[in-house]
């Protein structure tokens, strides 16, 4: 009984919390299922949920940063890099996991440069992200002077194409990072220190928050996540392109946003965003189906992300 | 009862206010009158605030009428109870930092010509004001280079700029020195003798009994009763107030201590020289365990800073000393983790995370406490901890999980001490600790420090209140543009000898 009623409660907190979001995502399925009777079915939602992969992964990570009232914009030009330097191992004769270690570390490094840069220069996140965006794009086409790079490693190449106990092994990746990103976030110290520090620094750092080596750390949370999402779309493509990823932080920021995470730091869930990288996973493959031009597709998904975000505000001021 | 009603301005009758099931307000009234000061007393928490949003048109009243010169007064919207002659100067400042003075007072009211601002009109409209209110203030300045103090007074300013049959001034002197409450004091009179009328809200017990013509108590959102200032006490309206007769202010040592034992005792906390180029010089001060060490200065004397420092938060030369062993903090993580435990000035910007929940606010600097194994946070052990914080200090909150933000000011407060509570401190620096907390809270804030103290817990008490440093140190530090004036304790400790040491006139 009484358990029964907790269980009410959580669902009611749940609804409250995110009820609008899920609502958007609805409507949006129920709106492309009546102009394509194909779009629902399971192979199709399987193939959102694997074209949604690499955009879900990095704003996984972009949750930290914003959660954290910063920003992180070289999150489109680390996933390229990533590819680059993972197919770079395998023509050094690396094995795949030398390749994949090398890959996450040059991921975190990218990284904890942002962080670092952003903590103890006091440089606004935004303007050093704006630059390494940049720096590391320029990056990507060292080694090939710009020509994409094949990528042959069988392993590396079946992430992105194999499956396993039936499920596409790319969405077994976003399950076990989401579980993870989540239990981080809710059930840790750590996740706790983010909320606090995003809600008020100067608190937080009277509290005896280390606030530098967080946000330094977060930011390498952010280029981790960001490596990994260069791996799955490395593997998917069999190579390494230099454009790749090009403006994903938009998504992934779109993502985090629609998910209700606040720029203004302190609030934000990774319940909340992966929800929100699934509504601009469903809009393109949705609009791709539909053959509509690129061009449109872009005006509709910045008129959904304002009246989604504009309707969350609003049921968020209502309840006050 | 009170003069004819021809007088009266603004009415209140029978005003209820409820948010879901909880009523704010319960059949509140008020008579307010032209040309008087008619002061609002609660404690924080009574429904001033609630009172006061639905004058500025922020609520909505849920039932009972309100006139406003015989005429009903529903104002839909701030902007509507502006038109209507109602001015409010909030507690919370809300000017543009980098905007001048002009600017500000006549935001959205600016001189036009051809759609572009008029500067010349503006800047010379903004000065008739600032002078008909005998500000010293330049309007051309930026607010940002301005004092808190003297913002406050442009707020004011602003506020009243607007042509008002009734002004509201809330906790309008709570940041401001003794000087510039006596400009604020003076335009007070000024707005009488033009005929407003004035609601006046503030907890300063002196400051009301001087400038009130009427004063009106409520309690737990209900009228109480209203006073003709002529006939009433500070002691009688404090019972009011609090529903309960107070006996005193401060409550008494739990266990008698004379300074010679002080003395004998190994000091705790020992500071010697401690010096920060430009903001403090050469300050030494031993605190033992289970004594309060009083810290008295007027503001810019540099107590806030010498605090700063012993926490970890700035670098100081000079040696501090912890139960005997030499300690350099180089961050608050470290002071906190050899206990040393900070309430610091400002509550709202460096004490709470006002967005998170009252749970989360009170584990905040024991979080290390409560982390278990790989990092989990040990929730249950969390929970319970703050429940028995939020019991064992009285905070009034619907639940563990209401947001800070959303408590009274003493409440506020309350948690602030119970974060610090839970770290298990041996020495507490106690900044400006009743600052905007009413009486009821401070007395138990007070009972709170009397406990901590019989504990054996070292205090620092910073306080700008000369009755608070007086009624609770047991010795007190007073200090004076960066320097040490003198360590005073015993027959020592009168107001006339630490106001001649803040001031500099003995040295």
């Amino acid at each position: 009984m009484t358990q029964q009623t907790a269980a009410q409660a959580a669902l009611v907190r749940a609804l409250k919390q995110y009820g609008g979001i899920f609502l958007s995502l609805v409507m949006l399925c129920i709106i492309f299922s009546f102009l394509n009777p194909r779009f629902m079915s399971v192979v199709n939602f399987m193939n959102i949920l694997q074209q949604v992969a690499v955009i879900a992964i990095a704003a996984f990570g972009m949750t930290w940063v914003i959660l954290l009232g910063e920003i992180d914009l070289s999150v489109g030009s680390i996933i390229a890099v990533a590819g680059m330097v993972g197919a770079q191992c395998f023509a050094f004769g690396l094995g795949f996991g030398p390749a994949l270690a090398v890959t996450l570390v040059a991921g975190a490094l990218m990284g904890m440069l942002n962080g670092v840069l952003t903590a103890k220069l006091l440089l606004p996140s935004f303007i050093v992200t704006v630059a390494t965006m940049g720096i590391y794009r320029g990056l990507v086409s060292l080694p090939t002077n710009g020509a994409p790079a094949m990528i042959d490693n069988a392993t590396w190449t079946a992430i992105g194409t194999e499956s396993f106990l039936g499920l596409p092994i790319i969405i077994w990746v976003v399950a076990v990072l989401f579980v993870i990103n989540q239990i981080l976030l809710s059930k840790t110290s750590f996740g706790r220190r983010a909320y606090l520090t995003g809600g008020n620094r100067e608190a937080a750092i009277y509290s005896g928050i280390k606030v530098d080596r967080l946000k330094i750390i977060i930011f390498m949370i952010s280029g981790v996540m960001a490596a990994i999402s260069g791996v799955l779309l490395s593997s998917r493509l069999f190579s390494a392109q230099t454009n790749a990823g090009m403006s994903y932080e938009l998504d992934a920021i779109a993502a985090a946003v629609l998910g209700g995470t606040s720029l203004a730091g302190g609030v934000g869930t990774m319940v909340g965003t992966l929800i929100g990288a699934l509504i601009i996973g469903v809009m393109n493959n949705g609009m791709n189906m539909l053959s509509v031009p690129y061009f449109y597709q872009l005006i509709v998904k910045g008129l959904v992300i304002l009246v989604a975000v504009w309707l969350d505000v609003r049921a968020k001021q209502a309840k006050r | 009862m009170h003069g004819s009603t021809t007088d009266t301005v603004l009415k209140i009758s029978n005003v209820t206010k409820s948010f879901g099931q909880v009523a704010a307000l319960k059949n509140m009234r008020l008579d307010v009158r032209r040309g008087r000061v008619h002061t609002l007393l609660g404690e924080n928490g009574a429904g001033k605030s609630t009172l006061m949003k639905i004058l500025a048109g922020v609520h909505s009243a849920t039932s009972g009428d309100i006139s406003l010169n015989d005429q009903p007064y529903r104002p839909a919207n701030p902007q509507q109870a502006s038109a209507l002659g109602l001015a409010i100067v909030f507690q919370e400042l809300s000017l543009c930092n980098n905007l001048t003075v002009a600017e500000n007072i006549l935001a959205t009211r600016e001189p036009r010509k051809f759609g572009f601002i008029n500067d010349t009109a503006l800047i010379a409209k903004a000065k008739a004001i600032v002078t008909e209110l005998g500000l010293p203030i330049d309007v051309t300045e930026k607010v940002g280079n301005l004092s808190i103090a003297q913002r406050q007074l442009v707020e004011i300013a602003k506020g009243l700029s607007h042509d008002a049959k009734v002004v509201i001034l809330d906790e309008p002197t709570s940041s401001l020195s003794d000087s510039e409450a006596e400009i604020l004091f003076d335009i007070i009179g000024r707005l009488k003798s033009r005929g407003v009328a004035v609601i006046y809200i503030s907890h300063r017990m002196e400051e009301i009994m001087r400038l009130s013509d009427d004063i009106t108590v409520i309690r737990d959102g209900e009228y109480v009763s209203t006073h003709d200032r002529d006939d009433v006490t500070i002691e009688a309206l404090i019972a009011l107030m609090v529903g309960r007769r107070m006996e005193e202010i401060y409550p008494p040592a739990i266990h008698d201590r004379s300074t010679a034992s002080a003395a004998d005792q190994p000091p705790v906390l020992a500071v010697e020289r401690l010096t920060r180029d430009g903001e403090f010089e050469d300050i030494s001060f031993k605190v033992g365990a289970g004594e309060i060490l009083g810290f008295f200065g007027l503001v810019g004397s540099g107590r806030s800073e010498v605090m700063n420092a012993l926490f970890g938060m700035k670098n100081a030369d000079g040696t501090v000393r912890l139960n005997d062993q030499d300690v350099r903090f180089r961050s608050p993580a470290e002071a906190i983790a050899r206990g040393i435990g900070f309430v610091t000035e400002n509550r709202k910007e460096e004490g709470l995370v006002l967005g998170h929940s009252v749970e989360w606010n009170i584990s905040m600097a024991a979080l290390p406490d409560f982390t278990g194994p790989f990092g989990f946070t040990r929730s249950g052990a969390e929970r319970k901890a703050a429940a028995t914080e939020v019991g064992r200090l009285a905070i009034k909150t619907r639940s563990l999980d209401t947001p800070s933000g959303a408590l009274s000011g003493g409440n506020q407060q309350k948690i602030v001490l119970a974060k610090w509570l839970l770290t298990r401190p041996k020495v507490l620096i106690l900044d400006e600790p009743t600052r905007g907390v009413d009486v009821g809270a401070k007395f138990e804030i007070y009972k709170i420090i009397r406990q901590l103290a019989a504990e054996g817990t070292a205090i620092l008490l910073i306080s700008s209140e000369l009755p608070e440093v007086l009624g609770m140190s047991d010795r007190v530090v007073v200090m004076h543009e960066g320097v040490l004036g003198a360590t005073l304790a015993g027959t020592d400790l009168t107001p006339e000898t630490i106001m001649a040491h803040a001031t500099g006139f003995q040295s």
